[in-house]
């Protein structure tokens, strides 16, 4: 269950950047495309085990970071959708999030995403951009992710439900205190 | 992936056991280990993995030969699903490139919608042998020879780079710092190539210096990318005193052996001239003869005779 778990995890983030890089590139907003992977990383975070969804999260930064035609110093993407997965998997509601959740997780974890792969281009001194030209990237990328988000996720999370056995043990071995509780 | 998870799996049920997993909190008591948070250790290892490759990547570029085997894999996948998706990606292409014409035809609409789509898709395939007559036109013009390709791959704005996949690799006989040109000019150079793909980064990039010529004056300078896709270029003349006229054309002065840029390739024209009055230097700005949004047949600049699985387009316009 667990190997099934992951090839479907990792087949669904290598069809997310293939869309990404070859497919949805034609209907780019000003060079800004929905950032699939993203959206990947986080319906996994919302239906898996945290512990699952950093991983997924790594592995697809290092897609994001290493596939063509990507240029940019490999490990930015990696660390921003590091903190997306794990920023996703801390806010997700128990059970079933409503799609209200769902859209402000993205949006949430879109600005997050594209700031973080920002801020560490800054640091490394791997930013060409000036900061108009990103907030503006930031902003049209966090429209197009919510755009797409009722057209993506609900399929995805259905898919995705199916494997989620680890998760109600998880839960309930939290110690046996529900949040609400504590 | 699978063997964390496993072991995560392991704990869970090794804690379900013995709970001394839990931490202790500040008080002293047992504090159960919150469901929703991964466990710290792999937290702390992939932050470490992360910052790893940033080093190894930003120091040294130690990650070429992983970024090469990544793109092995991936880069025949972005060319088959490009092919695929070709029908569907080629609309908002034929949208562009018929706007003008579209308010004319505006009579036309109630045309079924199956007869449209025809329509649409042959406009699509004269262009497409317009851009491959123009290819010839282009290796004839420039005098080199050029291995045509196709861009099946656009890195997203979000990475704030300017870089496209093309389906031609090293067996096409495509080496890194190669000069990429289309029909109307300079696309951009080779940046690394797999067997089947190459990467290229373009002209309009932010990092993209390349060395242009005003064919007017002859006047030498540099042309760097403005990283605005569908933006200008800026031409910053090195003779400070020289200045450039509107409409005047730019083209590549090329460099050493051919690389990464032959000499020649138009690459835009001045559309406005900027006097910088702090140091007295000339900035012009270019409009780039390429249309770097709607990038698709290409050629590459190759030595005329070299060894490639497909056609080579000489520099009398025969195939080889």
């Amino acid at each position: 269950m667990t190997w099934t778990k992951s090839l479907v995890a990792a087949a669904l983030l290598l069809a997310a950047l293939v869309l990404q890089t070859s497919v949805l590139t034609a209907f780019a907003w000003d060079g800004v495309v929905v950032n699939l992977v993203l959206l990947a990383v986080v319906a996994l975070a919302l239906t898996q085990s945290p512990q699952f969804a950093v991983v997924a999260g790594f592995a697809g930064g290092v897609l994001l970071d290493l596939a063509p035609p990507a240029d940019h110093v490999a490990g930015r993407w990696t660390l921003a959708l590091l903190l997306v997965a794990y920023v996703a998997a801390r806010v997700r509601p128990d059970g079933r999030p409503s799609a209200a959740a769902v859209v402000g997780t993205v949006a949430a974890c879109s600005f997050i995403g594209s700031s973080v792969f920002a801020l560490t281009g800054a640091l490394l001194g791997d930013l060409a951009a000036d900061t108009g030209q990103v907030l503006e990237v930031i902003g049209i990328g966090l429209v197009l992710d919510v755009l797409l988000t009722p057209i993506v996720l609900p399929p995805l999370l259905a898919l995705l439900a199916r494997f989620r056995p680890d998760t109600r043990p998880l839960g309930r071995l939290g110690g046996g205190l529900r949040p609400a509780e504590r | 992936m699978t063997l964390l998870d496993r072991i995560d799996h392991d704990t869970v049920r090794a804690s379900a056991a013995r709970p001394t997993t839990d931490r202790l909190n500040r008080r002293g008591r047992l504090q159960p280990r919150d469901p929703r948070t991964p466990r710290r250790s792999t937290l702390v290892a992939l932050v470490l993995a992360g910052a790893t490759m940033l080093t190894l990547d930003g120091g040294a570029g130690a990650l070429e030969p992983v970024r090469r085997a990544v793109g092995e894999v991936v880069g025949p996948v972005q060319t088959a699903v490009s092919t695929l998706a070709r029908p569907i990606t080629v609309v908002p292409e034929v949208l562009r490139t018929n706007g003008s014409l579209r308010e004319e035809v505006d009579a036309l609409r109630e045309d079924n919608a199956a007869l449209r789509q025809q329509v649409a898709t042959s406009d699509y395939d004269r262009n497409r042998l317009e851009a491959y007559d123009g290819l010839t036109a282009t290796a004839q013009e420039i005098g080199y020879a050029l291995v045509p390709a196709r861009v099946v791959g656009i890195g997203a704005a979000q990475s704030f780079s300017h870089t496209a996949t093309i389906d031609a690799g090293s067996s096409s006989g495509i080496a890194p710092d190669m000069t990429v040109v289309n029909a109307d000019g300079l696309v951009g150079r080779v940046l690394r190539v797999t067997s089947t793909t190459a990467t290229v980064l373009l002209a309009s990039d932010a990092d993209s210096v390349v060395g242009g010529r005003v064919g007017d004056s002859m006047d030498v300078g540099f042309v760097s990318g403005s990283g605005d896709l569908g933006g200008h270029l800026d031409l910053e003349l090195i003779d400070q005193g020289a200045l450039p006229n509107r409409g005047d054309a730019v083209v590549t002065w090329g460099s050493d052996k051919g690389a990464p840029y032959v000499s020649g390739v138009p690459i835009g024209a001045v559309t406005a001239v900027y006097a910088n009055l702090r140091d007295s230097s000339q900035r012009a700005e270019i409009e780039p003869f390429v249309d770097f949004g709607s990038l698709d047949v290409v050629g590459v600049v190759v030595p005329s005779g070299t060894a490639s699985d497909r056609a080579v387009i000489e520099v009398d316009g025969s195939l080889q």
